[in-house]
């Protein structure tokens, strides 16, 4: 497959991801925040946007659950919102309309059409008729490439884009989660549902949430799909599949090398150790798919760099990703 | 009750009334429109009104839109069809086919011995002179013999409801998306109108051109790698581009995605280079290949066209078309038919000046109110003046251009374009002007036409201009059948079909006596 596509399919799965990913976080914490008189607002709102990797405005400026949402939520102009996201999945599916199904376009443009709609009532009504907009649109998404294209090459680079960014807000979320918080089981609880992992948690453990458990289920549980664990599993998988040659030692492919040696590092590491020694775990983990990602880009993405013409003269330069 | 046809009035133009698809003169309906008026006319203005605009919500997620002003818009697709009926359209069919074939003749001609400019039937000065006569394109053969690979001829209805031929094109028409998509949104917003019509099915068009593109194939090549070559998303054909190559199954590339090595086209894949045997192109010659036109191209593919001179790779439509297609050479096609196939055209041509006879410039420039001009190089409905709907400053201008250059310029006897009935909004139908551009595609052995075409509606009141561009709509346009039945539809009648076996109901399907029981266990509900 051409190497644009394979570039676009993997945004397109990261920025779905992203925005799923987003509104589970946004929905819980926002409304833990209603919710709960206790939790100081302007430091669980400056924790939530260290998460997303958004730059805080200076301290002084007391943060609340209306200017979080409006940033990380509603801001199409802004680069980590969830209306962001959605757009730049849309735009990247818009160039390889073609390479997915034409159910899959059409999901991914009428969620776009329906963005300011659904942000409208959002604003009005509460936000959490957005957050269940976006949940359902990206299963809706993900249920469509799933079913109705073929699981080729095109298919595995949606899905490594989208097990990338899976691990890489879920590590995210536990790296700020551990600063902030402090061992407290009522902040487990918080992590776990912003996971979408409070009920499987229970219905796994059926006892209350202890910080080790609670760890070793987002991080390394076989089964939970949106465990770390899991993730990096699916991408390896991938990965291998994308290079089936065999090499009589090693990996020769860069990217699955890192995605494989990071998984093989939790998955037979002690789970027992695991709560004590998360935050190291966790930077690893996020080195790792960093690079991986830089190492497809780099054998799949750019396969020689393109030709620009100036003034008669050919000229090579790098082209314009469309990563942001 | 008010219905969709209330105050319908036929539509006189330039003086003369003009001929409606769906009326006749005497304001009766046409027997071919009988049944799409009277279904039609059932429907309740607001029932049409809400069909419109589930349409137009269809068209926005499905992502068939286009740029006017700088807005995304749904794509116009006018919710009343244009019927023509089966008889009519094998003689306009037929018309295309001749013409096609005159086309292809001529331009292996031009590129070849020349013979049409010996014998003088053609002068050798509308080649010379031509901006699309490209010089490059000298000695590319194509294997099969096809250089237009896909045609696009724009006819239009006169007022004695005779189709003529107003324009060819032969370099990358566009415009079948939008025909297969109309036909789509159509069966989904009316599906009651199919079921009493036997329409023509235009679907299999990606099937046929991906036929004719594998026909194309450099010689020995037995299965083509064929790549459709779009300018990129901003273009506003994309939609158009990516419809087909999904439909096909092929590769839609950028010029980006495409390099030359030695003669030979490649794709960037990620499993390195892969090798590109047929390009159907949707970039314009001047922007093809920068190493032979526009240097400063940054959509198409340095060196393709010494790949394609090599054979190692096939371009559809050919380099070089651009000289069979332009408005003056169009005056010479009905001659170019005689030439080549010693028949006498189907199609009749619109009556047209050339000015660069004196004789005829003079009495062009006498009349200039009279006539419409058209720039010989324009498109999209650009730069076209209408003779008796300009201001006379206008006019004025427009004697000056052409009297500077008459070389660029064709004038033509205004053609009242028929009419059909098409909605103008508030659930009210008014006709309004159309033409008709049917597809072709050639493999290079037979020319086949998609039953029916772009229908291209001009919406604005009386205006004459039809592009999209110029805020033109569109239409799905039937080629309806009579009434024999199908012959698959006799061959399944002929025999009974074979006995399925039966659906798992699944378990404990149909029996109720658990659920029973259960109730029975209930309390009653406290008082």
């Amino acid at each position: 497959m051409l190497s644009r596509i394979a570039e676009s399919l993997y945004w397109l799965g990261r920025y779905v991801e992203r925005a799923d990913d987003t509104a589970r976080i946004l929905d819980v914490y926002v409304h833990q925040l209603l919710e709960g008189a206790l939790v100081d607002e302007d430091l669980a709102c400056r924790s939530l946007l260290a998460t997303m990797g958004a730059t805080p405005p200076a301290a002084g400026r007391a943060l609340d659950v209306r200017w979080v949402t409006e940033r990380l939520a509603y801001d199409e102009a802004g680069t980590c919102s969830i209306a962001a996201s959605l757009a730049a999945a849309r735009t990247n599916a818009r160039g390889v309309a073609e390479a997915i199904s034409s159910e899959l376009w059409e999901a991914l443009n009428s969620t776009y059409n329906a963005l300011p709609a659904q942000v409208a009532q959002g604003r009005a009504g509460g936000p959490s008729s957005f957050f269940r907009f976006v949940r359902e649109r990206s299963a809706v998404i993900a249920g469509l490439a799933e079913h109705t294209m073929s699981h080729d090459d095109a298919w595995r680079f949606l899905v490594i884009g989208r097990s990338l960014e899976r691990v890489d807000m879920l590590s995210r979320l536990l790296t700020t989660g551990l600063e902030v918080l402090d061992d407290e089981q009522v902040e487990w609880v918080v992590l776990l549902r912003s996971c979408s992992a409070h009920e499987a948690y229970l219905r796994t453990y059926r006892r209350e949430v202890e910080p080790a458990l609670a760890a070793q289920f987002l991080v390394l549980d076989r089964l939970f799909p949106r465990s770390i664990l899991r993730a990096l599993t699916e991408a390896e998988r991938c990965l291998g599949e994308l290079d089936p040659s065999p090499s009589r030692a090693g990996v020769t492919d860069e990217a699955r090398r890192e995605v494989g040696r990071v998984r093989t590092d939790l998955e037979y590491g002690d789970p027992a150790l695991l709560v004590g020694d998360l935050g190291a775990q966790l930077r690893v983990v996020q080195r790792a798919c960093s690079a991986a990602s830089a190492a497809l880009a780099e054998r799949y993405f750019r396969s020689g760099a393109a030709v620009v013409w100036s003034g008669g003269e050919p000229v090579a330069s790098d082209r314009a990703g469309v990563a942001p | 009750m008010a219905d969709l046809f209330e105050g319908y009035r036929p539509a006189t133009t330039l003086g003369t009334p003009a001929w409606d698809e769906m009326f006749d003169a005497e304001g009766s309906v046409r027997p071919a429109a009988r049944e799409l008026h009277d279904a039609l006319q059932a429907l309740s203005p607001d029932e049409f009104e809400e069909r419109a605009a589930a349409r137009d919500r269809a068209f926005r997620d499905r992502g068939i839109t286009f740029q006017l002003s700088g807005e995304e818009r749904p794509w116009p697709l006018d919710p009343v069809p244009r019927v023509i009926p089966e008889d009519e359209w094998r003689v306009l069919e037929a018309g295309v086919v001749q013409r096609v074939r005159a086309l292809e003749a001529f331009l292996a001609d031009l590129y070849g011995a020349g013979r049409i400019l010996d014998d003088r039937v053609v002068p050798r000065r509308l080649v010379t002179t031509s901006a699309h006569m490209h010089r490059a394109a000298w000695g590319v053969d194509p294997p099969n013999g096809a250089r237009i690979q896909v045609a696009g001829i724009d006819v239009v209805r006169d007022a004695d409801g005779r189709f003529r031929v107003l324009e060819d094109n032969i370099r990358c028409p566009s415009g079948i998306g939008y025909v297969v998509e109309n036909r789509r949104m159509m069966a989904r917003t009316f599906p009651e109108l199919f079921a009493i019509h036997r329409v023509l099915p235009v679907a299999s068009y990606p099937a046929r051109l991906l036929e004719a593109l594998r026909a194309a194939a450099p010689a020995g090549v037995s299965d083509p790698n064929v790549v459709v070559l779009t300018p990129g998303v901003f273009n506003s054909a994309y939609f158009e581009h990516s419809f087909l190559a999904r439909q096909m199954g092929v590769e839609l590339v950028e010029g980006r995605d495409l390099f030359c090595r030695n003669d030979v086209v490649y794709m960037r894949t990620t499993s390195g280079r892969q090798r590109v045997d047929v390009v159907y192109r949707r970039v314009d010659d001047d922007f093809l290949d920068p190493l032979h036109f526009r240097p400063d191209s940054l959509v198409g593919v340095a060196g393709i066209l010494n790949a394609a001179r090599a054979g190692n790779v096939a371009i559809a439509n050919a380099v070089g078309n651009g000289v069979a297609d332009d408005k003056l050479a169009y005056t010479y096609v009905p001659d170019m038919i005689r030439y080549y196939l010693g028949e006498e055209p189907i199609l009749p041509n619109v009556d047209t000046y050339r000015l660069e006879d004196p004789e005829q410039l003079a009495h062009v420039l006498d009349h200039l109110d009279e006539l419409v001009l058209k720039p010989v190089a324009g498109s999209g409905g650009y730069g076209i003046i209408i003779g008796p709907q300009a201001g006379d400053e206008e006019l004025a201008v427009a004697r000056r251009a052409v009297a500077a250059d008459p070389r660029a310029w064709i004038a033509q006897v205004p053609v009242s374009l028929s009419t059909a009935p098409t909605d103008v909004g508030g659930g009210r139908l008014a006709p309004r002007h159309l033409d008709l551009r049917p597809f072709a595609v050639h493999d290079g052995t037979s020319v086949w036409v998609v039953p029916g075409g772009l229908t291209r509606v001009a919406l604005p009141e009386g205006g004459m201009v039809v592009n999209s561009s110029q805020g033109g709509g569109s239409k799905d346009t039937w080629v309806t059948m009579g009434d024999a039945p199908a012959p698959r539809a006799r061959a399944l009648a002929a025999r009974p079909l074979p006995p399925a076996p039966a659906i798992d109901p699944g378990p404990g399907a149909g029996d109720d006596q658990p659920q029973q029981q259960q109730q029975q266990q209930q309390q009653p509900p406290p008082c």
